[in-house]
């Protein structure tokens, strides 16, 4: 019965904010090993149940379960693993020079190191990548210079972006990684676009897309998401849930209501909710959608649910927003420290190997920064000046060729 | 009265009208519980609620579709986009949408809100956090375009802003919220409460849209900014010791033509400043409008000192920004200038 009532707002609230108790009940979790594992091939109308799922494959003890186990060997994990630590190690170097005012900006990707490498290790390096800035790891896991990444940071002299863009929104094409922006989300249709060119063309290759769970509101994930299903698009579209958005719980982007992969069963394109601490399920629900889109099967949307455990950026404080101990409640654990324990019970790998592992990533890394703080760090070097006019189109118009005689360069 | 930077300036004008009006409402990225990334809807959400004042889904366009349907129900949404570069998934419902609703439905609706947004650069924060994008704006008919330069103004324009009917592009100088940065490098920065405009009263004021400020009064030559450019330009004047008017617009539209006409027809010398690029900027329609009102007034070629025609270029920051050296140099060459 209608009842005379009058209508309220709905505001989102999160389960915990500082000094509250951390709460993640909110998380379906089921034990590893418990989702299905459909065929490729199977009608997306038999796959609903998917977006509800949870594909994992690690267990708790560090057991490679169920349907979704890729067989993988040792040097693959151990090339893995290597790319996270890496990532990791860099991330924290990196953060202490913008500290140290070698840099303006810096961003880390703590706790998501899997979500970058594990696909970036799936894919081949003809296909394209369009990825956020939180998934240097992609980069990590195919040996891209750490010189290069260093030098952009620092908009020194080397920079291989010519000192035009903001540090950490690296370009990289030689290694299948598209142009990063600061704009949130305006890469997640030309991933469609870079995949309807390679059906247009009868390629192979597939374009493979991330996206902050964040900036699924932007209409930029709904149109690629339109067109992805309507041309059948070969293209991996993966939704990155670290839980947080700068100071925005989840559910401010709708994940109160629904999860972030059942975004696909409006479009009819199959939808897969894969546990993103967890590198053997990123690598395998990667490997699924990749022979699908290579099948010509289309389209798939894959949110790896994770954690952001660092801030968001140099420029924020999550305890401003968030319990401060909530990073040691996430549910899911470390996808370091899960795929190490796997490699170690597998009887490939020890704390020893490890801990050398480490030493060595932190070496690189060491020697990197130093190459380029030799070169110079953010206004103690940088391309010549002449470069600001360059690029703007492929060849400059008299505006430019005058505006660089007024500056004089 | 207190001393406020911009700010609190601009927290204290949203305060203000969330205690005057429960019509108004604040939303926007970040901005309820944690209080904006610049702060400047610090502490809103705790005193007025969650309704008054929360975060919304990152979707600028959503944003603006969304308030222009609470405007046209009767409420006076105040919403922010994070950084002016990222207006742009919006520019359509401003564009297409806001700007038209009062025209074309023939008054039956219309749009009464206000977009705050921090814009501009000398922070380092690359091509997109850093962009100047008024003269998108301000060739929209239907869209008002706002652009304070100190914590006085911003309160008094802001709650103007939020009082009128028809839609307000509020640009917040992010170079300035904290101290009138004047483009001088090296030194540190004045922080505002050294200034006399950081003298905000608590309460209700207005400051009128299209009302100029002359902030130098001068009979050698008219300066024309906004902004932060605004103390760019005093400092500039300063260094050369230029017999200088320097205006601050304040809005550009509504545009006060009546303090610019009278000043260069004072003066017969104009100088025009603006952080974004040159060609197609604001500039270029000051120009035209000072050459129509003011030909027989011009003693000297109008000179714009404007950002390149380039993307903001993260490296070369200080390169690109119109600082008051390239000010200066203008201001000498339109001083010198003989017919
Ligand atoms: C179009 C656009 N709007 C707003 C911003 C400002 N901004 C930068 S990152 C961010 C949060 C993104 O959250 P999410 O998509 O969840 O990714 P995460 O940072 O958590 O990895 C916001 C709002 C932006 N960069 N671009």
């Amino acid at each position: 019965m209608l009842k005379n009532s009058r209508l309220q707002l709905h505001i989102p609230r999160p389960p915990a904010r500082p000094g509250e108790t951390p709460d993640f009940s909110y998380v379906d979790l089921q034990p590893a090993g418990a989702c299905r594992r459909p065929p490729t091939d199977e009608a997306e109308s038999r796959m609903r149940d998917l977006p509800f799922g949870l594909v994992r494959v690690l267990d708790d003890d560090g057991s490679a379960v169920g349907p979704w186990a890729p067989e993988l060997g040792d040097e693959h994990l151990k090339r893995g693993l290597r790319a996270m630590v890496l990532t990791r190690i860099f991330d924290d170097r990196m953060f202490k020079c913008h500290r140290q005012g070698k840099t303006s900006f810096f961003m880390k990707s703590t706790g998501e190191e899997a979500l970058g490498a594990a696909p970036s290790m799936v894919l081949g390096m003809e296909d394209m990548c369009f990825p956020t800035y939180r998934v240097v790891s992609y980069l990590m896991a195919r040996d891209y210079p750490l010189a290069d990444l260093v030098n952009q940071i620092f908009s020194n002299a080397a920079d291989p972006l010519k000192g035009r863009q903001l540090p950490i929104l690296y370009s990289a094409r030689r290694y299948g990684f598209y142009s990063l922006s600061g704009n949130l989300g305006s890469r997640f249709g030309h991933a469609v676009g870079w995949a309807m060119a390679s059906a247009y063309m009868e390629d192979d290759k597939i374009a493979l897309a991330y996206v902050g769970e964040g900036t699924t509101a932007e209409g930029d994930f709904h149109e690629a998401l339109t067109f992805a299903s309507v041309f059948h698009a070969p293209v991996i579209l993966a939704i990155t849930n670290n839980q947080w958005a700068i100071s925005s719980f989840q559910g401010t982007a709708g994940g109160q209501e629904t999860t972030f992969a059942a975004c696909s069963l409006g479009y009819g394109i199959p939808g897969l909710r894969v546990d993103g601490n967890d590198f053997l399920a990123v690598h395998a629900a990667t490997a699924w959608a990749a022979e699908r889109a290579r099948s010509n099967l289309g389209a798939t949307l894959i949110e790896f649910v994770t954690y952001r455990a660092a801030g968001h950026s140099t420029s924020d404080d999550p305890t401003r927003y968030r319990p401060s101990d909530e990073p040691r409640h996430w549910p899911l654990g470390d996808p370091i420290a899960r795929l190490k324990n796997h490699m170690i019970r597998r009887g490939f790998w020890s704390e020893e190997e490890h801990a050398a592992l480490e030493a060595e990533c932190d070496r690189q890394v060491r020697e990197a920064v130093k190459a380029g703080e030799e070169i110079g760090t953010l206004g103690k070097s940088k391309p010549g000046v002449e470069e600001m006019f360059e690029c703007v189109y492929k060849v400059p118009d008299w505006r430019l060729i005058r505006q660089r005689q007024e500056l004089g360069v | 009265m207190p001393a406020m930077n911009m700010i609190q300036a601009i927290n204290s004008a949203l305060d203000v009208m969330l205690e005057r009006d429960p019509r108004v409402l604040i939303f926007g990225e970040d901005v309820g519980y944690f209080g904006g990334v610049f702060r400047a809807t610090d502490g809103l959400m705790e005193k007025h609620g969650a309704k008054r004042c929360f975060d919304t889904p990152i979707s600028e366009g959503g944003i603006i579709a969304t308030a222009i349907g609470m405007g046209a129900y009767g409420l006076r949404p105040v919403a922010e986009i994070q950084f002016a570069d990222y207006i742009l998934p919006a520019y359509d419902q401003l564009v297409s949408e806001a700007a038209r609703l009062r025209y074309r439905s023939g008054g039956e609706f219309w749009s009464p809100i206000t977009v705050r947004s921090p814009y501009g650069g000398g922070i380092f924060g690359g091509q997109t956090h850093s962009a100047s994008p008024e003269a998108l704006f301000a060739h929209v008919s239907g869209l008002k375009t706002v652009i304070p330069s100190s914590p006085y103004d911003a309160k008094g324009l802001l709650i103007s802003a939020i009082e009128d009917d028809d839609p307000v592009i509020f640009l917040e100088p992010k170079r300035i919220y904290n101290g009138p940065f004047d483009g001088r490098q090296g030194i540190p920065l004045k922080p505002w409460s050294t200034h006399a405009a950081s003298a905000v009263p608590e309460g209700h004021y207005t400051v009128p849209l299209g009302k100029a400020n002359v902030v130098r009064p001068g009979q050698g030559v008219t300066v024309l900014a906004y902004g932060t450019m605004v103390h760019v330009c005093l400092a500039a004047v300063d260094d050369v010791g230029a017999d200088a008017e320097v205006i601050d617009l304040r809005s550009i539209v509504p545009l006060d033509i009546d303090t610019v006409v009278q000043s260069v027809r004072k003066t017969g010398r104009c100088v025009i400043v603006h952080e974004a690029s040159r060609f197609s900027g604001f500039g270029a329609e000051l120009s035209a409008l000072v050459q129509e009102e003011c030909f027989y007034h011009l003693q000297a070629p109008i000179e714009r000192v404007t950002g390149w025609d380039t993307p903001y270029p993260h490296a070369f920051e200080w390169d690109y920004f119109p600082g008051p050296q390239r000010v200066s140099a203008a201001i000498r060459r339109c001083v010198e200038a003989r017919p």
